[in-house]
Parts: structure tokens; sequence; C-alpha cells
């Protein structure tokens, strides 16, 4: 399939398979639309997926989904409105479209507003010749077992093995009032790999590791791909079988590169989203302008570099993404903006609308976030420390986004004791408050990494794809909790 | 439409048959939902959802076991749902033969009482009531004080739905549901800071649930309470986990042991059976059929009867919870704790599960204790099942001298839930039902807390 066919396959889809054209899709926006309504568009969203899951040795089930469905949705001044149905036919449309306008008052507009395109993104940062889901599961199920051997054959301490290939493809398509007509083919991919490793006392400890993105699964499917995620995981689950219990209290910590950019994302991502600081719910509202990081730290949301998993060629709202600054060289620039709280706001959608699926209104939500490379060289930025932390990989992380207070769990944490990284620790939770963090960084390291493709970001109950990314760096005096007095 | 749901779960069976399933299930979950948020005076979104989802699981026989898949789609044409039928015992073909797989070779349900999961009278509630009922939250929460300047909104919600459950043993039935919804979230300010925090109130029918006035008041004190929060310095205290805290700890307790984590190995509770894991003071319950309960249901996902397990009696672990699968790879019964969604396979879920209330109340708790904690929010991901490590911030308030003096922050608190388990030295005497887990406020004698050196 060529580019071009597969990039308008979303109009395509909708017209063969639901007998709905663009003329169906102009009435319906039509129906939304009265006076009062300052915007109305439709969501239309394709979606199949497709997981094996490897564990003692064999692969015992797979699994196929296919989600599909369109949600209409009207807006006037603050308020939305939204009906969404699985059922894709005109009908039911027409009725979402009645529902979704019951929240403004007076008549319908009545007759169709025209919307145009060619229903393709403006470029395509993920183009792929095959789709993940067409893939056969034979293959995957494959790729499974051989890294099942590997793992079994690499330390006999290694009890369990689970791994996963998980496949998405789904086709979205948005109408809109202004007249929008964009359609988007976004594959989706990841790789999972957790090991439960013994030691000969019974003392059990896992590890985990993951990669993904939106790009070929042929390319997780190859031993180059899968390999370094098996032999990661099986490293970490050892690692943390020689792990003490973690200090608690105040300390310099070192992040390392990648992952770690988590910290971004839960300490000024999300209190950066456009609706907490259009309702002014946020610590970080009015605060444009102001000092917020320390000098040399510059933050950005990008959803535009290929192949990302939390890249996007449109949002979910259909506007095109972008590189957003959100703080520069340590000052607050900016916010990440859906169309209504752009509206509101009285700026321009930052191209980061993004919804979990069809059922769900969007929001201003996160792609890419990470902090730019600084001068530093990172074997120095931990020589710098007398005695501290040292943390590689997290799990989760929250932040609550009025108070600021953030917290996230370290997967794999070492102490530093004289400059130098000494023992492994288990269990350390950094938290912290948002809107100081950053003024404590003291060194930003010159070896900027993204995270490998797995993160996921919840929101009022709705997950979407996300990346981080950060450069070494020293923060000063974090709160790291553990058990060690 | 009831016919249809169990009509459609009919013909996926015969079909997944035709196409060389030795044995298949399926399952229709049917939702009607809607939902709105009032912010301040101004409505800021009325949702309205109408969503079908069938799912088919096929097993297919091999000379050592069955082969197993799991197809779902919300795709319920006649010609769609015998395509997914056919492809769901193709994509079984490739999978691995699995001696424990299989449908329950327990007895199926055949007693299915009214838990009262719905009143029918709760369909006849407009989006109009909804919308005055979440203003009404609004408002009130508004009211308690002036320091209450903003809000994240309230928001009502009601979701209804159906479930046919049926597998080629000839089990084929259905239940219906409900779950109401009201909530606030309030911000309180003062001096520049800004805290909120949020209450709820959920049930099966409208007519157990809190007023919206309530909600709102509730929900305005605890933001209240969060004003002039510091930190306090790294120590060793005894830590109270309120209502709200004790049912997160329990939900992480949960997880270790579910049988799906024994059979891997991947909690540490595996093989501590009959053994006393938790103080004398611990007593836990499942059990699927309390009436009007969030977790009941006549069935579960394999549809087995839900009943009442005993899980810890006196500190004493009695029971794993299992389903079928997780039950045959521990040479042990189902004990009816099999969920089931439309896309995913049969595993362990609880139904509705609480700890036993004790004697004391809250107050009471932190009356008698000299110095200590009091947990009001847990937040971060920071629990290994596989280790009972257990590391998560907190928020709440410093006890010195059997009262709270003052709102604490940013600081964690930490421990192996193994040793939390049996440092529980008191219990409270109120439940409150926020959701399908439930515990009373509880004590843990001794735990770090980590804030300024």
């Amino acid at each position: 399939m060529s580019d071009a066919a597969e990039s308008t396959a979303p109009l395509t889809l909708l017209r063969d398979r639901f007998g709905m054209d663009p003329r169906s899709l102009e009435e319906v926006i039509g129906a939304v639309l009265s006076r009062q309504v300052d915007h109305a568009d439709l969501f239309f969203e394709y979606t199949t997926r497709d997981s094996v899951l490897l564990e003692e040795g064999i692969v015992k089930s797979g699994d196929r989904h296919l989600e599909q469905g369109i949600g209409v949705r009207a807006q006037a001044g603050e308020r939305q409105g939204y009906a969404h149905s699985d059922e894709i036919t005109a009908s039911s449309a027409m009725l979402a479209a009645s529902t979704a306008r019951a929240i403004s008052e007076g008549p319908s507009s009545s007759g169709a507003v025209a919307v145009a395109g060619s229903g393709a993104p403006p470029s395509d940062l993920y183009p792929v010749e095959t789709a993940p889901t067409e893939v056969p599961v034979a293959a995957k199920i494959a790729v499974l077992n051989a890294i099942d051997a590997h793992l079994r054959r690499a330390d006999p301490r290694i009890q369990q093995v689970m791994a996963s290939l998980v496949s998405e493809h789904r086709h979205v398509l948005v109408a809109a009032s202004d007249g929008t007509l964009v359609g988007d083919v976004r594959p989706l991919v990841r790789i999972n790999v957790q090991v439960i490793a013994e030691d000969e006392t019974g003392r059990r400890e896992v590890g985990y590791q993951g990669a993904g993105g939106r790009f070929e699964i042929a390319r997780l499917m190859e031993e180059e791909g899968w390999r370094p995620v098996a032999d990661e995981a099986a490293r970490l689950a050892l690692v943390n079988l020689e792990a003490q219990p973690c200090p608690a209290g105040t300390m310099n910590v070192v992040l390392g590169p990648g992952w770690p950019g988590i910290l971004l994302h839960e300490a000024i991502g999300h209190g950066l989203e456009g609706d907490f600081n259009r309702k002014q719910t946020s610590t970080f509202a009015n605060r444009i302008g102001e000092r917020v990081a320390a000098e040399g730290v510059t933050v950005v949301d990008d959803g535009t570099i290929a192949e990302r998993r939390g890249s996007l060629n449109v949002d979910d709202e259909g506007v095109a993404t972008q590189r957003t600054v959100l703080i520069e060289n340590g000052i607050l620039r900016g916010y990440l903006q859906d169309r209504l709280n752009a509206r509101l706001m009285g700026v321009s959608s930052t191209g980061n609308g993004r919804r979990e699926s069809y059922a769900h209104l969007p929001m201003p939500r996160m792609t890419n976030t990470f902090m730019l490379a600084g001068q530093d060289d990172p074997e120095e930025i931990i020589r710098s420390v007398d005695k501290g932390l040292y943390a590689v990989t997290f799990g989760g992380g929250q932040v609550d986004i009025t108070s600021g207070k953030f917290v996230f769990s370290a997967s794999e944490a070492y102490r530093i004791e004289n400059g130098a990284i000494t023992a492994p620790v288990k269990g350390a939770t950094l938290i912290g408050n948002g809107p100081d963090v950053l003024l404590r960084v003291s060194r930003i390291g010159s070896d900027l990494a993204l995270d490998l493709g797995v993160g996921s970001c919840g929101k009022d109950g709705q997950s979407v794809p996300v990346g981080v990314g950060l450069p070494t760096i020293r923060v000063d005096d974090m709160t790291v909790g553990g058990t060690e007095g | 439409m009831t016919a249809d749901l169990l009509e459609t779960v009919r013909r996926a069976l015969d079909r997944a048959g035709r196409a060389g399933a030795h044995a298949a299930d399926a399952v229709l979950v049917e939702s009607d939902s809607v939902e709105t948020r009032v912010r301040g005076e101004e409505i800021d979104f009325v949702t309205q959802a109408r969503e079908q989802t069938l799912g088919i699981r096929a097993l297919v026989k091999g000379k050592e076991g069955l082969r197993s898949a799991i197809t779902s789609t919300s795709d319920l044409a006649r010609d769609a749902v015998e395509r997914l039928a056919d492809d769901t015992v193709l994509l079984a073909r490739a999978t691995a033969e699995d001696p424990h797989a299989g449908l329950p070779e327990e007895s199926f349900a055949t007693d299915l009482p009214d838990l009262g999961l719905v009143d029918p009278s709760d369909r006849e509630i407009t989006m109009e009531e909804r919308i005055d009922e979440a203003r009404r939250a609004e408002r009130s929460a508004r009211d308690v004080d002036p320091r209450i300047c903003n809000s994240e909104g309230s928001e009502v919600s009601s979701t209804f739905s159906r479930v046919a459950y049926g597998n080629t043993t000839g089990f084929l039935s259905e239940y219906e549901s409900a779950v109401h919804s009201r909530s606030s979230m309030p911000i309180a300010s003062e001096n520049g800071a800004m805290q909120t925090d949020h209450w709820f109130s959920v049930a099966r029918h409208r007519s157990g649930l809190e007023e919206p006035e309530a909600v709102g008041s509730r929900a305005a004190q605890r933001a209240l309470t969060r004003l002039g929060a510091r930190r306090v310095r790294t120590c060793e205290v005894p830590v109270i986990f309120d209502g709200v805290t004790a049912r997160s700890l329990l939900g992480n307790l949960v997880s270790c042991l579910s049988g799906y984590a024994i059979y891997r190995g991947a909690s540490f509770l595996a093989g501590r059976l009959e053994e006393t894991i938790a103080s004398e003071l611990v007593s836990v319950v499942d059990d699927g059929r309390l009436p009007g309960g969030l977790g009941s249901r006549p069935f579960d996902g394999e549809g087995l009867a839900t009943r009442r397990n005993a899980v810890i009696e006196r500190g004493r672990l009695e029971s794993y919870l299992l389903d079928s699968y997780s039950g045959r790879k521990l040479g042990m019964a189902s004990t009816g704790n099999a969920g089931r969604s439309a896309g995913s396979a049969p595993r362990v879920t609880t139904t509705n599960l609480w700890i036993e209330p004790g004697t004391g109340s809250l107050p009471e708790m932190i009356a008698s204790t000299e110095r200590g904690l009091l947990v009001t929010d847990l937040f971060g991901f920071g629990f290994n099942a596989v280790t009972g490590d257990f590391s998560r911030g907190v928020r709440g308030a410093w006890i010195e001298g059997g009262e709270t003096v003052y709102a604490v922050e940013e600081i964690t608190i930490a421990g192996n839930l193994a040793l939390m388990l049996k440092g529980i030295d008191a219990l409270g005497s109120e439940l409150i039902w926020l959701g399908s887990v439930a515990a009373p406020a509880l004590r843990i004698e001794r735990m770090t807390v980590a804030g300024e050196s």
C-alpha cells in the first residue's frame, strides 16, 4: 500500500465499510451547530489490537480486539456536550449530534457545514509497510519463545519469564465546523519482558524492561530488537537481588538519562496543561514569564519526532502537533493547549488535544516531554556528589497539580558515596514540589536520551501513550523515601 | 433487547463449535452511561454513551491440553460475530497446548438471586436533574468557607449495564446492574497556597447515595484541613490510615493474594496459606453476594456461583482468591472470583472485599497516639508485590499529644507489607463503601516517615 493511499485510509474506511461519505459528515456537523455553538466536531475511530503473552515457557493464549465508534461534540462557551456510540451509521451520528447540541440553547443552524481536505495529515511521522496487526500471530509467538529460551540459558537464578508483544493499529478521522477534515493512521507496537530471579537464600526480586513506538513491529521481532530488552530485564532482576534497603531523608540525587524524564512529566508537565491553567487550579497558573527552573533548564513537549510512542501527525482534534517550549533557560514560557482551552484563553491550540478513544472527550495532554542537553560530563556529575542517590530506572509517578506535590518510584537506584556509585538500593520513592524542584537542578549532562517507548499517562480516567526524556541531571536536596533512617 | 444479548452469545458459541473449538465461552456487555460536571455555576460537560462489546474465548483440543485465544469486538452484526468466532478458533490453533486450560469443572451457578443491583426507577432521572444535583454539590462546597475559592467541579454520573455470559457446557445467563455516583473536588486557598481534595458517594441505587450537599461540604472540609501543610523530619512513628487510605492498603494486599501472582511466585504471600500473616485484629472477607454491593454479581466471569470467602481470619491466611485456571495450577477449586470483561480472558478479581471493623473510632485512635502520623491520602505506585516493599507519598496530619496539630505533605512512608500487616495494633469500627473494597481506619505501630533531614 502506498503512503498516500494509507494516509487517506480512514476516510475510505468510513465510506466503504460504514457507508458514510464527507457529505454525511457535513450534515452531522451542521446538525450540531447553532448560534450558540462555538465549535462542533465528529471523531471516528477504528482500532485493531492484538497481543501474545508468554509465561512458564509457553504462549498460552493470544488475543485480538476490534474497537470502533464515533463521537459527536458541541462546544458553547465553557460547555461541552458529547455523545458517542459504537454503532457507526448516519442515523446514530445524527442522534449523537442532537444529544451533543442539547447543551446549547436555540435552534439548530440546519443544513450542512462544508468540510474539506484530502483526509490526509500534513506529513506522516510513522509510515509502516505492514500494519502490526497484520503480522501473523505465529511469528510473534516464535519471538517470545526465543526470548524465553535465551533468558533461561542466561542465568540459573532466573525463575520466571513473562514476555509479551502488543500491536495496535488505529485509524482516526476528525471533521469539524471550521472545515477541518483530517485522518491519521497510527501504528503502535510494544514489547515487554519481566523476569523474576531467586537467589540461594530464597530471596526473589523482579526486573522489567520494555520498548516500543510507532514503527514496523518487525524491528522488535529481530534478535537485535528484543535481545537488549530481555537482557536488561534480567540484569535488573539480578541487580535487585543485591539491593539493600533505601536510605530515607533529604539528599542530593542524580537522575540518569532517558526514562527518569518522568520527573518532568509529573513535576511540571501536568501542571502546564491548559485546562488547569484556564481554570486556575494549577500551581503554575498565571506564572508565564516567571523563573520556575534553574538557569540552563529548557523543557519542551514535542509531538513531531518520527516514530516515537508519544508522537502524532495530528492530535485527536485534527490539529497538527508541534514542538512547544514549556521552560526556556529556567523561565516558564508556555502551556499545552487543546481547542477548548486555547479558545477560552485566547491563544492557539498547540496540538495537544488528545483522548484515549472515541469514548472520551479530548483534554490537553503531553506528547514527548524532555529536557534539552546541557554541557556537563555525566561522570563528573556523579563525582560531584559526596553522599546521595543515583536513580536510573523508574516505575510510575503521580502528581497533585493544585498543590504541586509529586511522587515517583525508582526501580533501579544506587547509593553515591564519596563521588562513586556503590550499593544498589530498593524501593526508593522520590517526592517533591513541582514549582521548586527544577530550581534545584545544579548540573545538566550532555547525554540527553529519550525513553524506550513504554510510557502511558493517566488523567481523569483516560490513558494515552507518551514519551519522556532527560540528560543526566543533579537535583539538590530531594526527599527520598526509604526505610533506613 | 434481552433476547438479543443471549441470542448473540449463543450464536457466537455455536459458530465457535462449528469452527472446531473443543469448548468456548462468550460474554456480551452492554452499557448506557450519562455523566455531567458543573464547575462554579457553569456546566462543564454533559456526555452520553452507549456501548456493546462481545468477547469470545475458544479452546481447541491438542494432545496435551487445550490451546486458547480471546477476541472482542463492538461490531455485533451477524456476519461480523460469525467471522470473529472463526478467527478466534484460528488464533487459538497458533498458541501452545496448556494442560491446565479449560472451562471450570466446578458446577455452574444454578441459583441466581436478585442482589438488588439496579433500581428501575433510576432510569427515569433526567439530565436536568443530574445537572441540578451537581450544582447543589458545587454550591454547598463553596458555601462551607470563604477559603473555598475555586474547584475542579462536581460530577453526577450513572451507568446501566447488562452482562450476558454463556459457555459450551450449556450455561447461559445474564444480569443487570447499575452504578451511580456523586462527587465534588473543591479547592481551598490561603496565603497564596492551594490545596484540593475530593469526596464522593457511589451506590447501585440512587437512593443509597449521600445527598449532593453532603458530598460537596465533606469535600470542602477535607480540602480545608490540608491548608498550611508542611513537612516533618525523617523519623519512625506509629502511622494511622483513615478509611480512605486503609482501603488503598487493602488493595495492595489483595494484589498479592490473586492465584496468578501465587502460582507465578510473584507474591510475597506465595506458599503462606494457613500461616499467620497479619495481626490477630485482622480478618478479611470477600463476598460476592452482598445485597446491593458494588462488587456483587450472581455468577462470576466463568459462570460459577459467587460466594463468601474468608480470606484472612484473625491474622491467619485462609484462602487465596482464585478462578478455575489459577485454582487448577495450585491444585485448588475456584473461589468464584473470576472477573471477565469482554476484552479479556478470565482473571482473578475481588467481589466485595473488606477488613472486618474493630471496636475503636478514628478519634480514639488519634487520642491514644502520643506522637505519629495520620494518613488521609496515599499517592504514587511504590508497592512491589514480589517482595512486599512499600514506599508511597502521603498527605495527612501530624499527631502530637493525642491530637492532630497541623497538616503534612511532601513526605513518604515506607516499610514492608509483611511487617506492616503484623504491626496493625488498632482497628476502627466504621466501614465506608467507596467502591467494592472497604476498610476501617487502622494504625500500624511503626513505619519510616521520610521528610526533612
